[in-house]
């Protein structure tokens, strides 16, 4: 029975309800909505669960298989978390709006055809837009109209690519497409988009840290693996992906490393962990597409717990500046230690989730000769270790004590951040728990001699050039600032640039009357002058004008037949 | 019995009006007239059932055979354009009369079902005879009715409203009887198949070539496509909501219906589409109803008159899909007056729910009712995003085949400015939305929404715009057989 909903709707109609509970049995069913959802997991059989026909195209909303699975799972368990780490709050529209977001993104991962795919896409560009909102800011609404207006712009791209892909091969299928028409170029921008391709990135920085404490924690789960799954469903083994991952991976890095608001410094470091994805379903073999799913399932995890983290800390403190912060481990303990297991994950710390996953994508780009690649991405490993593994949690609970003293994070949040600390261990140290559910078979060993070793050599290297670095004053200090990006220029540049033409025509206005500004004003007064009420084609004209119009019209049909 | 259905889906409504009359208490009247129109939609639906199993009815009125006699003929095309009058009928019957949008008290409100019933009958009259001047008395019959029925609302412009409706109706009218004369002179037939034989003989003269322009130029008008809508804006602003409701979704549908079966069926494809152009002129009309109308929906301040300016749109949208001349854009014409039926009719239903509450359609005075009003409003914005054509609505659907019609016709601007005017569609309802749901209101309203016997007919109709989003074998289905028959019939 409960297998024959499409898997996510669970989570999307759950949601629904949520409004019409109240008290505790609201927080009952947010919490079960997951579980059972999970639940349902396990019971999908694989292949072509579902189609139906929609205006005489097959579609297949439910197509289980196993890249699909691992996705699913760990959407599953992210949304639990979430779910769990937003309890405390009294705010309806935001746990709707995450299990919408949850749903949706899990439902795109079924997708059999490019149509149901498209709806889901859009779904949760949607719904996770109120994870922003929600917090109620200036800033935070014009983020997340920034935000709306280029997800929203991925949906058009990849409907106008389904469209041309379509004409293309008259298929809507979903499968594998590669870079080989317009149309598919198209859909591979919209998953660019979500995948924060650099350059297209901008969003994802600019929006992530202006949302409430529990929507970065939703956001950084499903949107972009959202957009890493259908990479490696639609456009495994395209070559280009190599260096586009290569460059995520490295010029993140740097924006990382100076970055002064935490939230803002983890979506950076949430490109550069992207890149190593993208560089995995670039490379294609099937070692690097079971590391790029694995790592997608690592990362959801300690990403979400070290969001979860900061997301504490802004909580208590109202802030995640790093120039505020700093000495933190007194007042919130548990915080801190479970924020430390999400920075050995990241740094890839043997025994720890990162450690099994990453490896398995470096060492598929060297297996297949991509040494220059292979190189950087050592590089950003290492910078990783830098700034995610070290100094999130430095500069947070144990760097200067600046004397801010508060509560421990709610018992929720604890309790969440606890959960995705013990997942990170658990994989850490079992491995095969995660290798199973992969789309191929592994036969890959993490813990050799070799690789323990170079990854705690690499360590130990990147902690002793930290501190020789803060040691000699090299390392740049962390400004309270705004660090230049693309988005600055639609932030700051394209309003900038309007303001600037806005002046300079206003000076040719004085200069030369502004005939062409005057001109546009014409033309909108001359619409709005004949379509408004009181103009000729709003207001209805008297029965003497339309009796001329049809005796007008009557001497047309007439002529035509001269013509 | 079940033989004489298609005699019984004219005459019982018509036979009904009356008797409306007779029984005078409104509480009665309005159970015996529901019980009707229920009755001609379950004969509606049993009419398209057999259509679709056996093919074609025919049934000679009174035993007198064609062409002699009048003959009623089902076939696929008007069997949907039945079920689609008598749904909405059976919908915005049985939704409860408001006393303060009618200008006649509650003991005469049995004038309204009686008036009703009687444009009930003749608009079902018109899509199931298979006879040209009966297609005219039927015409003045529902035309009439409709008259009358404007005229009840309570704003006294709905009086002049409804007088020039009826001079503009009556122009049209008598368009269509003279195009209806010409014809008869010259083929001796007033009977649709027996005509499609007889014409083709005598389609290159001018007699025949005047009647085409007179019964086109006639049936615009009843359509109100662009430029002779200028009757509708007022009619659908004064009159009751409810009696917008009804005719927005059947009058200008069956209008529609008419010109269709006039074009396909009696002049014939290669006449229309190949010597007379049609389309050189009414595709650009069309296209301009699109966007003039949206256009002027957006600067509308009171929102019946928007929702009428934007049926013109919409109506334009079926022009076009007449005009593009192949299977997928026909589709698209006729699945949009099935679809805009159920928006449109839905979202003037709306408009009444709202006017139980407030005081003035001005689209000011629903400042706020996103609170006070929720299910009410929440169906304004469902059936808005119809009218967009959100994917998952009906408006999806027909937008669909009309693009897939132009682009099968190489007019790629055509499609475009399908896809732009949705745009505008976007503003103009978004106007209405966002004084619903964003205007600032000091104290938050109490809930106070409307009753469930104006929500549950309300919710039916917009229920119906989500639930054919999702599943269109029903109504693309049935339009793209029918679409299949008129094209394969005519060329």
């Amino acid at each position: 029975m409960i297998e024959a909903i499409p898997p996510g709707m669970i989570l999307i109609l759950g949601a629904l309800i949520l409004p019409f509970l109240g008290g505790a049995l609201q927080r009952v069913w947010l919490v079960l909505l997951p579980v059972l959802g999970f639940v349902q997991l396990t019971l999908l059989p694989e292949g072509l669960a579902q189609s139906f026909e929609f205006f005489g195209y097959g579609l297949n909303p439910v197509r289980v298989d196993s890249l699909s699975l691992v996705f699913a799972y760990v959407f599953y368990l992210a949304a639990f978390l979430s779910v769990v780490y937003a309890l405390h709050l009294r705010d309806t529209v935001q746990w709707v709006s995450g299990l919408v977001y949850a749903g949706s993104a899990i439902g795109a991962l079924f997708a059999g055809d490019l149509i149901s795919l498209f709806v889901y896409w859009e779904i949760t560009a949607l719904a996770s837009l109120f994870q922003i909102w929600a917090r109620r800011t200036e800033a935070a609404y014009r983020a997340g109209l920034r935000y709306l207006v280029i997800q929203v712009s991925s949906g058009v791209l990849l409907l106008a690519g389904t469209i041309l892909h379509f004409a293309d091969t008259g298929s809507l299928e979903f499968g594998a497409l590669g870079l080989v028409s317009v149309g598919t170029t198209l859909i591979f921008l919209a998953f660019g988009i979500k995948a924060a391709f650099p350059l297209l990135h901008g969003w994802l920085e600019d929006a992530y840290p202006e949302a409430t404490v529990t929507g970065a924690v939703f956001l950084s789960a499903f949107t972009t693996k959202l957009a890493i799954y259908a990479l490696a469903r639609g456009f495994a083994g395209t070559e280009i992906l190599v260096p586009i991952g290569a460059v995520m991976a490295a010029f993140a890095t740097f924006y990382a490393l100076i970055e002064n608001d935490l939230r803002r410094l983890l979506a950076y470091s949430l490109i550069s962990q992207l890149g190593f994805m993208v560089v995995g379903i670039g490379v294609g073999s099937e070692m690097a597409l079971n590391g790029t799913a694995a790592h997608a399932f690592a990362s959801v995890l300690y990403k979400g717990l070290l969001f979860m983290a900061m997301g504490a800390v802004l909580y208590r403190t109202g802030t995640t500046r790093s120039s505020e912060l700093g000495g933190l481990y007194g007042s919130m303990p548990w915080t801190a230690l479970l924020c430390l297991v999400g920075s050995a994950s990241i740094a890839a710390l043997p025994l720890f989730s990162g450690f099994i996953s990453k490896s398995m994508i470096l060492t598929a780009a060297a297996e297949n000769h991509y040494s220059l690649t292979y190189t950087v991405l050592l590089a950003a490993s290492a910078g990783a270790v830098l700034h995610s593994g070290i100094r999130i949690s430095y500069d947070t609970f144990f760097g200067p004590d600046r004397g801010i003293r508060c509560d421990e994070a709610p018992r929720n949040m604890r309790f969440a951040m606890g959960g995705a600390a013990l997942l990170c261990f658990a994989l850490g140290v079992a491995p095969n728990l995660l290798y199973e559910l992969l789309p191929y078979p592994v036969n890959y060993q993490p813990y050799t001699f070799s690789h323990v070793a170079d990854q705690l050599q690499l360590i130990a290297f990147s902690v002793a050039a930290a501190v020789l670095l803060v040691r000699l004053g090299l390392y740049p200090k962390a400004r309270s600032a705004r660090n230049l990006d693309i988005d600055w220029l639609y932030r700051s540049l394209l309003p900038g640039l309007v303001q600037f033409a806005g002046r300079q025509l206003a000076r040719l206005k004085s200069a030369i009357e502004s005939r062409a500004l005057m001109g546009l004003q014409s033309a909108v007064r001359y619409v709005q002058g004949h379509h408004a009420p009181t103009g000729v084609l709003g207001d209805p004209w008297s029965i003497g004008a339309t009796a001329l119009w049809a005796a007008l019209l009557l001497v047309a049909y007439l002529l035509m037949a001269y013509l | 019995m079940t033989e004489h259905l298609p005699a019984l889906q004219t005459a019982l409504p018509l036979l009904a009006a009356p008797v409306c009359v007779l029984l005078r208490r409104a509480a009665l009247v309005r159970v015996f007239a529901v019980l009707v129109t229920w009755s001609c939609l379950a004969i509606a639906l049993s009419l398209l059932q057999e259509v679709l199993g056996h093919g074609e009815i025919s049934y000679a009125l009174g035993g007198w055979v064609a062409p002699l006699g009048i003959e009623y003929r089902v076939d696929i095309l008007n069997a949907y354009v039945l079920v689609l009058v008598a749904t909405i009928a059976s919908v915005v019957i049985a939704f409860p009369l408001a006393g303060r949008e009618l200008r006649i008290p509650k003991e005469r409100f049995f004038l309204f079902y009686a008036l009703f019933l009687l444009c009930l009958a003749g608009l079902l009259g018109i899509t199931i005879t298979g006879d040209l001047f009966n297609i005219f008395v039927f015409l003045e019959i529902s035309s009439l009715s409709a008259y009358a029925l404007i005229g009840l609302g309570r704003d006294r412009r709905a009086l002049t409203a409804g007088f020039s409706y009826l001079v503009m109706g009556t122009i049209g009218g008598t368009f269509i009887l003279i195009g209806i004369g010409l014809v008869y002179q010259m083929t001796g037939t007033l009977n649709i198949v027996d005509l499609s034989q007889r014409l083709p003989p005598v389609l290159g003269t001018r007699t025949v070539w005047m009647a085409f322009a007179f019964l086109v130029v006639g049936t615009s008008i009843k359509l109100a496509a662009f430029p002779l809508h200028q009757w509708l804006p007022n009619a659908y602003t004064y009159g009751p909501s409810v009696v917008a409701s009804f005719l927005s979704a059947t009058a200008t549908k069956v209008a529609y219906y008419v010109l269709v079966r006039l074009l396909f069926t009696v002049f014939g494809f290669a006449f229309v589409f190949e010597r007379v152009q049609l389309s050189a002129l009414l595709l650009p009309l069309s296209l301009i109803a699109m966007v003039v109308g949206s256009l002027a929906a957006i600067y509308q301040t009171n929102i019946k008159r928007l929702l009428a300016y934007s049926s013109i749109a919409q109506i334009g949208y079926m022009t076009l899909g007449l005009s593009l001349a192949n299977l997928d854009g026909l589709t698209g014409g006729l699945v949009h007056l099935f679809n805009h039926g159920l928006i449109k009719g839905g979202l003037f239903l709306v408009v009444a729910c709202a006017l139980s509450r407030v005081e003035s359609p001005r689209i000011e005075s629903l400042r706020g009712l996103g609170k006070r009003m929720p299910w009410t409003m929440a169906a304004f914005v469902v059936g808005g995003l119809g009218l967009i054509g959100i994917p998952g609505t009906v408006g999806f659907v027909s937008k669909w085949y009309l693009v897939l019609g132009a682009l099968d016709q190489g007019l790629y601007f055509v499609a475009f400015m399908v896809l732009a005017s949705s745009l505008l569609a976007v503003v103009y309802v978004w106007r209405v939305i966002e004084v619903m749901y964003f205007s600032d209101e000091e104290r938050a309203p109490e809930r106070d929404d409307a009753p469930l016997s104006m929500l549950l007919p309300t919710w039916v109709l917009i229920g119906a715009t989500i639930y054919f989003g999702l599943d269109t074998e029903l109504t693309a289905g049935v339009a793209e057989q029918a679409a299949a028959y008129l094209l394969g019939g005519a060329s």
